[in-house]
């Protein structure tokens, strides 16, 4: 039988959505992004709201999201990310504004604007990569990364004493009255997926009923970083992450 | 009309970023440590190549400084400011009236362009009162209508009809990013060869010229009065837009005049340019007064007799 | 027409609202007008002065030199603009605080006991317009209607019930200003 025989529609069993470009992804193996992207992409095509979505991409290896996923993106400054979603939010309340931010991004230089966006209640989804390192620039140490965890600029481990602790961004906006929906996910396995994807439709659905921010932690790994090989980053990832970064529902009113 | 006051500059500005990219009217105000934290959005505006308004009311610095009227942003206004190869659009109103006028005109020199604007304004005209007539409000243009005009950029949501519209600034290939920057120049080029704005008054028979703009420029105008009552012809060429700066009709007004000064509430920044626009043609001196202080008519014109006449 | 005046005194006479009230005035009856404050960063009790010009054509500088008219409420400013005025022209003061009366033999001095007015009003608040009202008696540049509705438009609507009042006050300066000296 020759492969020509099995591409058929009778034989389809997997078709990637629409909604994600052609364009072949720059992530390194194992990166969560590509997983994350796709979960975003097929909860907009399932609701139909392609035409009315804008994301908002952040600076650090998700910069080029737009490539990825089908839409219209607005690219902004690092860590500027829900004043821009906060901007386009407002003045196109019809609209779905989504920010996909990581932690170098919202937790260290735009964690006041995250904080004000969420404090405001702004109408939009924020999606939030958490690997505990600065991915993009070379592996330096973020501000989640954990107390002992060795980064570039970090290589005896995180000294808390000189480097302060880890900011829990998640648990700190949970408590803030404009959150709606806040959780931490994580994308290593197709459970985990099948989770994350329930709670990205949740936001969304939060954006059509005007109930306030959604806000949803996905803790990641970066083999590159981690100088890790990506299953043992996945290893690495339920060994210590988890347990700092506890998976489940903060907060859902 | 959506009003919101953020809880920063920067933020603010990356609003006005954010918002640009959809097409609205946005504009944003401050006083000059407020405009230096948003010349991030600026530089990323200009390089996204999208309209916006902001309006910096210039106060005496550097750092804290005073809280009374200076012009010592000059150099962070017309040179660009943020980081990166990009002028902003600079407008100098020199009355309550033109600062209400300049709000449209700015807009529309955005939209034209997909630039920022700016209006450089300072503590005199912030605080002080004059007549102003209002125009009629025009009705805002709708979504259709600005695709119309200024073309289909906006990221209103990707339609079917259309390839996404992304918001960029980023071009991770130096040869694209040069590409870029040549187009930019081209626009700046453009920029200079049709929107430099001035006014001018008692050239004709001027054998001494102020340049000055802004709040300078109404107390140069009195400064004029004052040493034509004394038997000294001289002009004053007032720049309206301070980028494109009218290069040309100073390097003609320096075929005409002895000497020219440049008055400033600065230590000396516009002089910079006014010289380079003269070419060596004429000496050109700079006298200013600065730190919140605002110089006098008579200064003005003792100033002119000692830097330029005598010297 | 054109005249240009310095209002000068301590933060809380009421300086800068008289300015305010009377450039608004010249605007009812369509002159040119500006209003350019200087003050320190206290809201009371620093020196204020305002630069106030009606003018038939449109006006230059809102920063001056030399005044037609100014009008003096205490020692400091009267040390600082007395000399500022040009020869021939008006210095108006209010002798409430001043230990040296003005000295030159060249401009027309004239006295307003605007504090001790305002007390038998009844009202300190009424010591502005009793000013205002005895420069508008020396140089009746604006008309008394046209001051109602300056008052009208630079007040905010919850005082309009204090125009009767301030009208008064204005008649009242109008009445009890003396001349010192004329040349």
């Amino acid at each position: 039988m020759d492969v020509k025989d099995i591409i058929k529609e009778e034989n389809l069993a997997y078709k990637k959505t629409k909604v994600l470009t052609d364009n072949e992804m720059h992530y390194c193996p194992g990166c969560t992004h590509g997983v994350v992207h796709k979960a975003i992409a097929e909860v907009i095509e399932e609701k139909d709201i392609q035409e009315k979505t804008i994301g908002i991409s952040p600076v650090g290896c998700s910069v080029l999201a737009y490539n990825y996923i089908d839409i219209d993106w607005q690219e902004a400054a690092h860590g500027r990310a829900p004043a821009l979603a906060t901007a386009v939010s407002r003045l196109m309340p019809e609209k779905y504004v989504f920010t996909y931010q990581g932690d170098g991004d919202l937790a260290s230089i735009g964690s006041a604007e995250i904080l004000h966006a969420c404090n405001r209640g702004e109408n939009i989804m924020v999606i939030f990569i958490n690997n505990g390192i600065y991915g993009m620039t070379g592996g330096q140490m973020a501000p989640t990364t954990l107390p002992g965890m060795p980064t570039s600029t970090s290589p005896y481990g995180r000294d808390v004493k000189l480097a302060g602790n880890p900011l829990k961004m998640t648990e700190i906006v949970a408590q803030l009255p404009g959150t709606t929906f806040v959780a931490r996910h994580s994308a290593e396995t197709a459970g985990a997926v099948r989770k994350l994807k329930k709670a990205i439709r949740k936001a969304f659905d939060n954006i059509d009923e005007k109930k306030g921010t959604s806000f949803i932690e996905v803790v990641s790994t970066c083999s590159s970083g981690w100088k890790l090989q990506p299953d043992a980053s996945n290893k690495w990832m339920k060994e210590n992450m988890f347990p700092f970064y506890e998976l489940g529902v903060l907060k859902d009113e | 009309m959506v009003v919101l006051q953020a809880e920063s500059e920067v933020a603010a500005a990356n609003m006005l970023y954010g918002g640009a990219a959809c097409g609205k009217k946005v504009m944003t105000s401050s006083s000059s440590p407020g405009v230096s934290l948003k010349m991030e959005a600026i530089s990323y505006i200009a390089g996204a190549e999208l309209p916006a308004l902001v309006v910096n009311v210039v106060r005496g610095g550097p750092g804290l400084g005073t809280i009374q009227p200076a012009q010592s942003d000059y150099f962070q206004a017309t040179k660009g400011g943020g980081h990166g190869d990009y002028h902003s659009i600079v407008l100098a109103p020199n009355s309550v009236q033109e600062m209400a006028d300049f709000v449209e005109l700015g807009f529309d020199l955005a939209f034209k362009y997909k630039n920022p604007s700016m209006i450089l304004s300072d503590g005199m005209i912030g605080q002080m009162m004059e007549k102003v007539e209002l125009k009629d409000f025009k009705p805002r243009l709708t979504e259709q209508e600005i695709i119309e005009k200024y073309g289909d950029w906006a990221t209103t949501g990707k339609t079917a009809d259309r390839e996404r519209n992304v918001t960029t600034s980023l071009e991770l290939q130096s040869e694209l990013q040069e590409q870029f920057n040549i187009k930019l120049q081209k626009k700046y080029r453009e920029l200079e060869a049709n929107e430099v704005r001035f006014e001018t008054a008692f050239v004709d028979d001027a054998e001494y010229l102020f340049v000055a703009y802004g709040s300078s420029s109404r107390i140069c105008m009195k400064a004029v009065e004052i040493a034509r009552e004394k038997g000294i012809k001289v002009g004053l060429l007032r720049p309206i837009t301070l980028y494109p700066f009218p290069k040309k009709e100073l390097n003609q007004l320096a075929d005409q005049v002895k000497g020219m000064l440049s008055v400033e509430m600065s230590a000396g920044q516009m002089v910079e340019d006014v010289m380079l626009s003269v070419e060596s043609k004429v000496p050109v001196e700079h006298f200013g007064r600065f730190g919140g202080i605002i110089p006098s008519p008579d200064e003005i014109v003792k100033a002119l007799e000692e830097k330029i006449i005598k010297g | 027409m054109k005249e240009e005046i310095i209002i000068a005194g301590f933060g809380g006479q009421g300086v800068l609202s008289m300015g305010k009230i009377l450039a608004y005035s010249g605007i009812m009856q369509d002159q040119e007008v500006s209003w350019m404050p200087s003050y320190g960063p206290e809201m009371r009790g620093g020196t204020a002065n305002v630069t106030v010009i009606l003018s038939d054509n449109r006006i230059s500088s809102p920063i001056l030199n030399t005044y037609d008219t100014a009008i003096i409420l205490n020692q400091q400013s009267l040390d600082k603009f007395e000399s500022t005025v040009k020869p021939g022209g008006v210095l108006l003061y209010d002798p409430n605080g001043i230990t040296t009366p003005p000295s030159r033999k060249d401009i027309n001095i004239y006295k307003i006991e605007g504090a001790e007015e305002a007390a038998k009003m009844g009202n300190p608040k009424t010591f502005n317009m009793i000013i205002l009202g005895a420069f508008l008696k020396i140089k009746p540049i604006v008309k008394n209607e046209n001051v109602e509705k300056g008052l009208e438009k630079s007040l905010p609507v919850r005082y309009h019930k204090l125009i009767p009042l301030n009208l008064e006050a204005i008649k009242k300066g109008q009445e009890v200003v003396q001349e010192i000296q004329t040349v």
